[in-house]
């Protein structure tokens, strides 16, 4: 079917826009096969909002004679469209036909299924050519970046054809004096094949955070030969390495019912095992939708937000996601010593994890191409289910499948961390905006599918442009970066304590009143930096001094940071 | 001095509450108004607590390793000590309760602080703030107010300033009258005119209405009022009490105005609880603050079951319902509570800081504070125990109000002048009876007491370090700096100040932009400085040309901000502690466990932990004692 065939009446007249906190406009509403515009009917300078239909979570109709609409004639019906980032519209469309028109072809159109024929394969802007290079990083180039890796470590290609590990990129860095054969029957032993691969070398050490999947012992303790010498192989003889199993003690043995497991004692000897229990899946999409049902009610008392803020236990999960990071970095760091991290399929709060330790360990990862050069390689490349998880967000309806916000839930935790270190990241909260707005609904093919080899059938790179690479084109940049950023090349320690962590209110709140004096401080900071600027001279500009004069106040410290830069 | 019995104690231990392995060794001395820690390492670091800021010692029971002491302070900081020898800690929790818990004015420390000022800059410095000059900056029309000498040597009311501001066209008899039919004779008068709709805020007490009683006076007085604002029809009065409590006065012969005797009044209630509940409320949120390891849950609910955001909520409300009906409405209001120096103060000050971006200023909120707290009578001395009193009596009043100032500033970051740093200064001054401004409970008592002659001003003081105290992105011109600030009172809106309450946290976090661009801006000007200073040496250069090499390497020196050392980005917590349930867990029986062990050599200490100790003492110890999350299964 074609996708216009879904499109009933693709132009209404005299429809009713209503926003939060602005004043309601007249204007033409517009269906596409990709987008919903309306335009408000102002001659000149005529304003517009072009939605991609992606991004609508859910609608609601309702089609009564609405009380003191203008028209009496005839009927009319409001459409309440609820978008993925959390932004909630209403069009009150006369005529009930139209109406009920409309949303049936938002509702169809919103929810395609064929990766094809999703909008960035029709995206294609003057400025942007399709040839130019894709995406990055990848395997190949870490390893190459990363010197300490070249004497152990190799890259292989075992997966080029993805047979051994579906999931996994066509190249990972293992063991060199693993082969090969070793890889394939390790991945067999694991779940979804995500045999152990390396994910961060720290600059420092030499120490490496590996992530895989569960090993499949079963209730009757399998072992696999090539999987232990693989693990040992990671450590070179050093005495001990670090398995955080990402389950409690008991769900862990749980899994061995179904055929799943994790390393036990006595067949990885060198190796200790620590327990962090992270909720997944479903437990996670539906706090989400708690959360954001709690915020989008300003009714609230206080004692009602808060025990439902509580309730949510969205602050929960980023708290134990962020504790289990600095585990991790405090294995690396402070103890000297390997880890691997992994849960049960290794796709989701693995992947959390390891990407928020090296955010805290690793300086290159806090610049903006460093940022989304880690996300390229450990969550895009790493195989977590892009499609799966955000099929839809917190609004919808619809019964959750594989829904779950991880993705979400690691740009929070980077959040906290950028809010308690202002001065440590090269980017800005505006881009983790974006980001979490281009999860869900994108022009770009960044996202798209599950995994590279989904990304290669579908031919993703040949026909998509690529997200992270018009974001560092240099036109956009700048809203993108912090304007405060000092390089550090300290591990950025984050506070876990819960008075440390807060509401994100840039996403949570993002279209309330409260967002808007945000927005007035962020530039005043920016406008403040950039007089700076001027005035000492371009070859000076990265000298932007950063001070602690503390030592002046009697009563150190009393300075909890600005919350809102 | 005789309250001292021990001077000094050696080989004390202080702890870190964040880190309880760390501990600091040194010795402490006993003054008669602080109390000293000097560590013995090379840095010879001082800690000096200030006896009238403590607000409670306790000890604990005794162990091997010795006896400890907790020393909780009036402005939430908590010191944790271990003193070897139990006699010597009972001495010292035996002078410290009876040096925190003065008897007499003459004890406080006020009296014998001296930052050797002569006489006359101490009186220079009393002068700083002068409140006939803001009413007549607020631009009260001559017309219609005047200031009456009616308290002369306090004698209608005592706990009212001398100089009264009134309607000009009330007589002496009726302000008699009103003021007799007020309790305690705190009768109706200005608090705040605003000039752009002419409406004003005045503040009184209760009225003594009981079921029936009324009196002619007070209602002239209330029209009078209303009629000083020649726009509107009518006038609120706001009790910010809530209901009940209000008709709950009535059996005692108080109450509130009775609309039918009082013409063109709007009665409003606000509900905001008595100073029993803050007090309880308060209580509780420290209690969170104090929580061991919580979990994310228990400090939620720890915050919802405290009640306080919901308080500080209800002091917003008043004060946003007040600034809409002056400003938005053009209505004057009549604000009380029952004595109208509690909530009465929280609300006029927290409307006028919405209105008047005057109030947003330094020097402003300063003034705001002297006219609303301090001139009309709000009791500091017994609201914040400066003396050993009733304990029924203290209140964390003002905490609110500044509170209230802080939740606006993380709405309105651009509007106001000061930072966070100034609100927690003033809550440690007006506990800590360093200076005289907050001492007494009134006008006349401060007057008896001779205050101006025997203490100092806090506020020049606090004007001279202003550059510490300034908010970088506060422009006068900015547009949220302008007009009468419109706040969300949305639930969501009110946080937990983790810079008043979470004090225990900090070493945690410590990058701050405020104070990079504060930094930013100085270093701009330094750089125009320099510039202009290079040109003139260029000018002179052209005559001599010695001496250019040295004054440049000077500035430069100048212009160079510290560099963040290695202690500012947090410090490595102990992240193998699995956040435990309990509400409280003993403090020092882990602590003193570990700090009596050996350490096993700190791991090589690359990171960014601003400490020397190694607050993760070596891991294969403790990862064992992370219990049985680490337990092989099998």
């Amino acid at each position: 079917m074609e996708l216009s065939e879904h499109i009933r009446t693709a132009n209404v007249e005299d429809v009713t826009l209503r926003r939060p906190f602005h004043p309601a406009l007249r204007g033409t509403l517009c269906v596409t096969s990709h987008h919903l515009l309306f335009s408000d009917r102002k001659d000149e300078d005529s304003w517009q909002l072009l939605i991609l239909l992606r991004n609508i979570d859910a609608t609601e109709k309702s089609v009564e004679n609405l009380f003191g609409y203008p028209r009496a004639v005839g009927s009319s019906g409001t459409i309440t469209i609820k978008c993925k980032d959390l932004l909630v519209l209403q069009l009150e469309i006369p005529g009930m036909e139209e109406c009920l028109n409309i949303a049936s072809s938002i509702e169809a159109l919103s929810a395609l299924e064929s990766v094809t024929e999703m909008y960035p394969f029709f995206y294609r802007p003057s400025h942007l050519t399709l040839h130019g290079p894709w995406g990055l990083s990848s395997t190949e180039k870490y390893y190459k970046q990363t010197e300490r890796l070249w004497d152990r470590w190799r890259v292989s290609t075992v997966n080029s054809d993805y047979s051994v590990c579906p999931s996994y990129p066509h190249a990972v860095i293992v063991p060199r004096e693993v082969d090969d054969e070793k890889l394939v029957q390790s991945a067999r032993f694991r779940q979804g094949g995500r045999f152990p691969v390396l994910s961060y070398c720290h600059h420092r050490n030499g120490m490496v955070i590996m992530r895989s999947s569960q090993p499949l012992t079963g209730a009757n303790r399998k072992r696999c030969k090539e999987d232990e010498l693989l693990l040992q192989a990671v450590i070179d003889g050093s005495l001990l390495g670090y398995i955080i199993d990402l389950r409690s003690t008991q769900q862990a043995q749980q899994a061995r019912m179904t055929g799943g497991g994790f390393e036990s004692k006595s067949c990885y000897s060198h190796w200790k095992r620590i327990h962090r229990h992270h909720e997944r899946g479903k437990v996670l999409q539906e706090s989400l939708i708690k959360l954001v049902e709690a915020c989008s009610d300003p009714s609230h008392s206080v004692d009602r937000w808060l025990s439902k803020l509580e309730n949510s236990k969205w602050l929960s999960h980023v708290h134990s996601a962020l504790s289990t990071a600095g585990l991790v970095v405090e294995c690396v760091e402070r103890d000297g010593h390997s880890v691997l991290v992994h849960g049960s399929e290794g796709t989701d709060s693995t992947l959390l994890v390891s990407s928020l330790a090296q955010l805290i360990l690793d300086p290159a990862s806090r610049t903006l191409t460093g940022f989304l050069g880690l996300l390229e390689r450990d969550w895009i490349q790493a195989g977590h289910p892009f499609q799966q998880r955000c099929a839809h967000s917190a609004y919808s309806h619809a019964r959750l499948k594989q829904e779950c916000p991880s993705f979400l839930l690691l740009l929070d935790c980077v959040w906290q961390v950028w809010r308690q270190f202002p001065l440590a990241l090269e980017f800005s909260e505006a881009l983790l905006l974006r980001l979490a707005q281009e999860v869900y609904a994108s022009n770009y093919g960044t996202f798209l599918c599950n995994n590279e080899q989904e990304r290669c059938a579908a031919g993703v790179k040949e026909n998509t442009h690529c997200l992270f690479q018009s974001l560092l084109s240099p036109d956009i940049e700048e809203q993108y970066l912090n304007p405060l950023y000092e390089p550090t090349d300290l591990a950025i320690w984050p506070s876990v304590h819960p008075q440390s962590l807060q509401l994100w209110t840039g996403l949570f709140l993002r279209w309330t009143e409260y967002a808007q004096n945000m927005e007035e401080a962020r530039e005043e900071v920016w406008s403040i930096v950039k007089e700076h600027r001027e005035r000492a001279g371009p070859d000076r500009t990265n000298n932007t001094p950063s001070t602690h004069c503390d030592t002046l106040t009697p009563f150190e410290n009393l300075m909890d940071e600005l919350t809102i830069l | 001095m005789e309250h001292i019995r021990t001077p000094k104690v050696e080989n004390v231990r202080m702890f870190d509450k964040l880190t309880p392995r760390k501990c600091m060794v040194g010795t402490l001395y006993l003054s008669s108004t602080h109390t000293i820690f000097v560590e013995n390492s090379e840095a010879r670091k001082e800690t000096w607590i200030l006896h009238s800021l403590m607000s409670n010692v306790e000890r604990l029971p005794t162990n091997p390793s010795g006896s400890p002491l907790i020393i909780r302070c009036k402005n939430f900081h908590v010191y944790r000590l271990l003193i070897p020898q139990e006699k010597d800690c009972v001495d010292v929790l035996a002078s410290l309760t009876r040096l925190s818990h003065p008897e007499r004015y003459g004890e406080l420390f006020c009296f014998s602080f001296n930052p050797n000022l002569d006489k006359e800059l101490r009186e220079k410095a009393w002068a700083f703030i002068d409140l006939k000059a803001e009413f007549i900056r607020m631009g009260i029309p001559r017309n219609l107010w005047h200031a009456t000498a009616a308290n002369h040597e306090h004698r209608l009311c005592d706990t009212y300033p001398s100089e009264l501001y009134v309607p000009k066209s009330v007589s002496p008899a009726v302000i008699v009258g009103s003021a007799k039919f007020r309790s305690r004779g705190r009768l109706p008068v200005l608090s705040y005119y605003h000039r752009d709709s002419s409406a004003s805020i005045c503040r009184s007490s209760q009225p003594l209405s009981g079921f029936s009683a009324r009196s002619s006076d007070d209602e002239q007085m209330l029209q009078a009022i209303m009629k000083s604002n020649p726009v509107s029809e009518f006038m609120y009065v706001v009790d910010t009490r809530p209901k009940l409590n209000a008709v709950a006065n009535r059996a005692a012969g108080k109450g509130y105005e009775n609309e039918d005797h009082y013409t063109n009044i709007k009665l409003q209630f606000i509900g905001i609880e008595n100073i029993h509940v803050m007090r309880n409320s308060q209580q509780k949120l420290i209690d969170v603050g104090d929580l061991v390891a919580p979990t994310m849950s228990d400090f939620l609910w720890g915050l919802e079951n405290s009640g306080w955001l919901k308080h500080i909520k209800a002091v917003l409300d008043a004060g946003v319902f007040i600034a809409k009906a002056v400003a938005e409405d053009g209505v004057s209001v009549l604000v009380h509570c029952s004595d109208g120096w509690d909530r009465t103060a929280q609300a006029c000050s927290v409307a006028s800081v919405l209105l008047d971006s005057y109030y947003r200023t330094i020097k402003g909120l300063m003034v705001l504070i002297e006219k609303d707290w301090v001139s009309f009578g709000h009791k500091f001395s017994h609201r914040y125990a400066h003396l050993d009193g009733d304990p029924k009596e203290v209140s964390p009043v003002m905490d609110q109000f500044l509170e209230c100032v802080w939740q606006l500033m993380q709405q309105f970051p651009c509007a106001f002048e000061f930072n966070e740093r100034f609100l927690i200064q003033l809550h440690t001054h007006i506990y800590s009876c360093q200076y005289g401004n907050f001492i007494g409970n009134c006008q006349k008592e401060r007057r008896d007491l001779k205050l101006q002659e025997r203490t100092h001003s806090l506020w020049p003081h606090l004007w001279e370090n202003r550059a510490e105290y300034t908010n970088p992105l506060y422009r006068n011109d900015h547009s949220q700096t302008q007009g009468v600030l419109k706040p969300l009172t949305t639930a969501y809106c009110f946080k937990f100040w983790k810079g008043m309450y979470g004090r225990a946290e900090k070493s945690v976090t410590s990058q701050s932009p405020a104070d990079c661009l504060n930094a930013v801006r100085e270093e701009s000007q330094q750089l125009e400085e320099e510039l202009s200073t290079h040109q003139e040496r260029i000018v002179e250069l052209k005559e001599k040309t010695s001496g250019e090499r040295k004054k440049t390497k000077k500035l430069s020196e100048r212009a160079r901000r510290p560099i963040p050392s290695e202690c500012e980005l947090g410090s490595p917590l102990d992240y193998f502690t699995t956040p435990r349930s309990e509400k409280h867990t003993p403090p020092f029986t882990l602590p003193l466990e570990l700090a009596a062990q050996p350490k096993s050599g700190d791991p090589d200490d690359l990171s960014t932990c601003s400490d020397f100790e190694s607050g993760v003492a070596d891991l294969s110890s403790h990862s064992s004692s992370a219990g049985d999350d680490a337990k092989d299964p099998d």
